[in-house]
């Protein structure tokens, strides 16, 4: 039998808590001091502007297109390579005045006079408006998942629970956007669609554990709630890193296949994931045990439950 | 003994061979086609026929060609060959027949007739333009006022009151300036009953009376509405002239028009045809049938005249005194004419065209008078390699009609063939111009080969995160990975089933929500896998651990499901374009891997171990 976390172990998950607070004081205070002094590079999708991408027969000259651009009134193009050499993004913020939507065509003539083998791949080109009303939007879908998720977790468990998995999600979130600050991934509609999942899937993690610790608290009679939650961690552990696992290696995939255009959605995938898993354990059960959960807390049972548990 | 009771298994058999029915058309994929329709009418036969002898006379191999509902359709075994073809059907067809790349389903036919078609694609995958376009409803407004203006300029001269001044002010609001009490206090007695869309008001600026009118709510809505109406008629009407297959135009928000044309490789066109101007032109017929024939062949005409064309090719000879021009349509329907029952397009002039075409129709009664249509277009053409703008104007006689009576700013054309002709007609009318301005305020374009660039990259992730996930799966759990692994599997067909069936867009981050549920998936045979291990060594025979993990891990399973499912949900809710499209897969991803990875795994553990009495060891 293979097992990749020993079966019998008794590793004291809860006693050392107090190290992994530390680590994820020191990784929060990265996030903040990032997100405040470096920032979030916003995508299209929030800031409204032009993205071009053009392709090239051969490796393209950024250094050209720049003096071109340049030269014929868009000093603001941020020009850079888009996943091959071959393959060039042209970056330009919202024009204040004039025919936005004729801008893509307009660059794309002044690069065919630096190369005329030039071709559009791709052209996306959002209003100052309508970036606005997706960054709305976005906000107002990662609220609504929050609270979705906080009012299941209360109901099916308990409320101190359901505190320590919200603390964790926005735990969570602020060390993905800080990992999205420092690395200067573009946060875009595909990003935040990652975050979500990744939400779900953090949420996903905490209530296996969750289970496996109501179980047994009603199971185990003697034993202090620090002991019952080291076992149920213990017991859930190779569950955890198993399906950690299989979901990184699916990710993996995209993040070598995907392209360029889901980079930054499967590289936040991949650092959540890992993020997740950690915070499920340390972070979610950790606080719900400091917010003082007892075990009167989770010996309340239902009809429906009391069913399930005398099933053999 | 662990066995499920027949109709389980039945079951799962029955969902087996529905998910690979309705996911088979994607093996057999789309062919390259044209689609053909005809304008105004149902295609005909001899249409494709004579297109397929057109492609027969340059040797390109046609794989099919036949009438499919109401468009004809000729499918090709390579993009190259449709491509060339083309041009060639459009010359040997002709501008009634509107021609449009598209990509037909190679599934049989039998299998398409029971609603098997292949998923649908998104422009990110194949390809194509979205522009999100607004509608300028300040100016639509204005607009809708200064017409009105129009009509009350006129009102107020033939009632003969006198006034100093009528414009719209920049509140949107029309300010009528009168001399005297007396003259406003008329006014408004005369004009009220005309204008029921207008609330009319008596105001006094430095000491100056003034009448004021500006829209009611309803018909502020209403105006705002028919802008609305019309631009999406309009630019359906472009989009057809334009040759795109399964085009979306469709509203969004209040003043927002989605356009959506797959596979369009020239965006610059799309952009420069959704643009486009076309309007009308009624100008009275000169002379005879004989004399038109005459001056076609001629090629004379008389100075007053100029020579037109019919929509059947017949030529006409019109008056170059133009007695209207079509921005002075402001509505037009169809109907009946009350005293003859034939069908009928009732137009509404506003007041400047109203008088001139009152004076001249006055004076021309049984003569007959000619409707134009004129476009203007810009289109690109390849010259020796090299895209050559050429401007070109269409002028085409859709109508001529005897003029029966006196015509002022409401009048009728008859002489139509059937009520169909006058509805398009009517539709024609009222297309002929974007009612309001509008500006693109969102657009994303993909070029074709970064569509096949995005297709291949998706295939090779799924193909890479199944390949990576089942072979961890199978070195861990050994015959119970296999299970899980076969779990997987219908668990892609069935994604892919449910998407070809539901005809939803599938996108680039769909297929990246189909590869992530791949690994979520696996999580619940992980639960249950983990508990028949740990019931194992709780000391329970392999049949009862067996039951019991699958028992005791369902309740985990659910809830962790609902979590994802429920982030899903709400991306799907409140995401947009290509995030709904990774909210769609994993929605029907997780769902689908509530039923394989428990009922199906169990059916296969079941069919392994179930039937064995004495069973001592288990391969887990």
């Amino acid at each position: 039998m293979l097992n990749l976390f020993p079966y019998d172990a008794k590793f004291d998950f809860f006693g050392k808590r107090y190290y992994a607070y530390g680590l994820s004081l020191i990784l929060l205070i990265a996030s903040i001091v990032s997100l405040s002094t470096k920032g979030i590079n916003m995508g299209l999708d929030f800031t409204g502007g032009v993205v071009i991408e053009v392709g090239y027969t051969k490796a393209a000259n950024l250094d050209a297109i720049r003096d071109v651009l340049k030269k014929n009134a868009f000093p603001e193009a941020v020009v850079q390579y888009f996943g091959s050499s071959e393959s060039v993004m042209i970056r330009l913020p919202p024009a204040k005045t004039g025919n936005q939507n004729q801008l893509a065509d307009h660059v794309l003539g002044v690069l065919k006079t630096e190369d005329a083998g030039v071709t559009m791949r791709r052209v996306e080109y959002v209003g100052p408006a309508v970036g606005k009303e997706l960054f709305n939007s976005g906000g107002l879908a990662m609220l609504v998942v929050l609270s979705g998720l906080l009012i299941f977790v209360s109901l099916r468990y308990q409320l101190k629970m359901a505190t320590g998995a919200v603390l964790t999600l926005s735990h969570d979130l602020i060390m993905v956007f800080g990992f999205i600050s420092i690395t200067g991934i573009e946060f875009n509609l595909t990003v935040l669609a990652a975050y979500l999942a990744l939400a779900g899937y953090s949420i996903n993690d905490m209530i296996v554990v969750f289970d496996r610790m109501r179980e047994n608290f009603r199971k185990i009679r003697k034993g202090t709630e620090i002991e019952i939650m080291n076992i149920s961690v213990n017991q859930t552990m190779s569950r955890t890193v198993m399906t950690a696992l299989t979901t990184f290696l699916s990710v993996l995939a995209l993040y070598v296949f995907g392209g360029e255009t889901l980079h930054g959605f499967s590289l936040t995938l991949l650092v959540g994931i890992i993020l997740g898993t950690f915070s499920s354990i340390y972070v979610a059960s950790s606080l719900s045990l400091d917010l003082g959960l007892k075990r009167s807390d989770l010996l309340k049972m239902t009809d429906k439950e009391k069913l399930v548990d005398t099933a053999p | 003994m662990n066995r499920y009771p027949w109709w389980k298994n039945l079951l799962i058999i029955l969902v087996l061979l529905f998910a690979l029915f309705y996911a088979l058309p994607n093996i057999y994929g789309e062919n390259p086609a044209l689609q053909i329709s005809k304008r105004n009418a149902v295609m005909d036969q001899a249409a494709v026929d004579r297109a397929v002898a057109a492609l027969k006379a340059v040797h390109i191999a046609v794989k099919s060609a036949r009438v499919e509902d109401k468009d004809g359709l000729i499918q090709f075994d390579s993009t190259d060959a449709q491509l060339r073809a083309v041009n060639i059907v459009r010359e040997a067809l002709g501008d009634e027949y509107p021609v449009a790349l598209n990509l037909a389903p190679a599934a049989p036919r039998w299998m398409l007739d029971l609603g098997a078609k292949p998923m649908y694609l998104g422009l990110d995958l194949r390809g194509g333009v979205h522009f999100l376009m607004q509608i300028d409803m300040q100016s639509a407004i204005k607009t809708a006022l200064e017409r009105r203006v129009d009509g009350m300029r006129g009102d107020l001269r033939h009632a003969n009151i006198r006034y100093i001044s009528a414009d719209v002010d920049n509140d949107n609001e029309i300010a009528l300036r009168f001399p005297d009490t007396a003259a406003r206090d008329a006014a408004n007695k005369s004009m009220a009953g005309n204008y029921p869309e207008l609330v009319f008001a008596n105001e006094e600026h430095n000491g100056q009376p003034y009448l004021t009118a500006k829209f009611t709510d309803a018909g502020a809505m209403a105006e705002r509405k028919a802008a609305v109406d019309q631009n999406i008629t309009t630019l359906r009407n472009r989009v057809n002239e334009l040759g795109v297959a399964e085009p979306l135009i469709q509203q969004q928000g209040d003043d927002r028009i989605v356009v959506e044309l797959p596979g369009i490789q020239d965006t610059v066109r799309a952009k420069e045809i959704i643009g486009a101007t076309a309007t009308l032109e009624f100008r009275l017929v000169s002379g005879t049938p004989t004399d038109w024939i005459d001056a076609q062949q001629s090629g004379r005409t008389p100075p007053d005249s100029r020579l037109y064309h019919e929509k059947n090719g017949q030529p006409v000879l019109l008056k170059r005194q133009v007695i209207v021009t079509g921005d002075r349509i402001t509505g037009a329907s169809s109907g009946f004419d009350q005293r003859s029952g034939s069908p009928a397009v009732f137009v509404n002039l506003d007041g400047q065209g109203a008088r001139r075409m009152a004076d001249i129709t006055g004076q021309n009664i049984g003569k007959q008078m000619g409707v134009v249509f004129i476009e203007h277009r810009t289109e690109t053409k390849m010259v020796n390699d090299k895209p050559v703008k050429e401007k070109k104007v269409i002028e085409q006689v859709i109508n001529v009609a005897t003029i029966q009576d006196q015509l002022a700013n409401r009048f009728q054309i008859t002489g139509l063939d059937s009520p169909n002709e006058a509805r398009d007609l009517a539709l024609l009318l009222r297309a002929g111009a974007l009612r309001a301005p509008m500006d693109i305020v969102e657009e994303r374009t993909v070029g074709p080969s970064l569509g096949a660039q995005n297709i291949q990259a998706g295939v090779n992730a799924s193909i890479l995160g199944f390949a990576l996930v089942a072979a961890f799966m199978l070195v861990y759990y050994r015959v119970f990975g296999v299970t899980a692994v076969a779990a997987l599997g219908v668990n892609l067909i069935l994604i892919v089933a449910v998407l070809s069936l539901l005809q939803a867009t599938l996108t680039l981050p769909g297929i990246a929500g189909m590869v992530l549920t791949l690994g979520i998936a696996v999580d619940a045979n992980v639960l249950i896998n983990e508990r028949i291990r740990e019931e194992l060594r709780n000391g329970l025979t392999p049949q009862t651990a067996i039951k019991a993990g699958y028992e005791r891990a369902f309740a985990t399973i659910i809830d962790s499901h609902v979590t994802t499912l429920l982030a899903a949900v709400v991306l799907f809710a409140l995401g947009a374009g290509p995030v709904k499209g990774f909210a769609v897969t994993l929605m029907i991803g997780i769902s689908a891997s509530l039923f394989t990875a428990i009922m199906v795994t169990r059916a296969l553990v079941n069919l392994i171990y179930g039937h064995r009495t004495r069973l001592t060891k288990i391969s887990i």
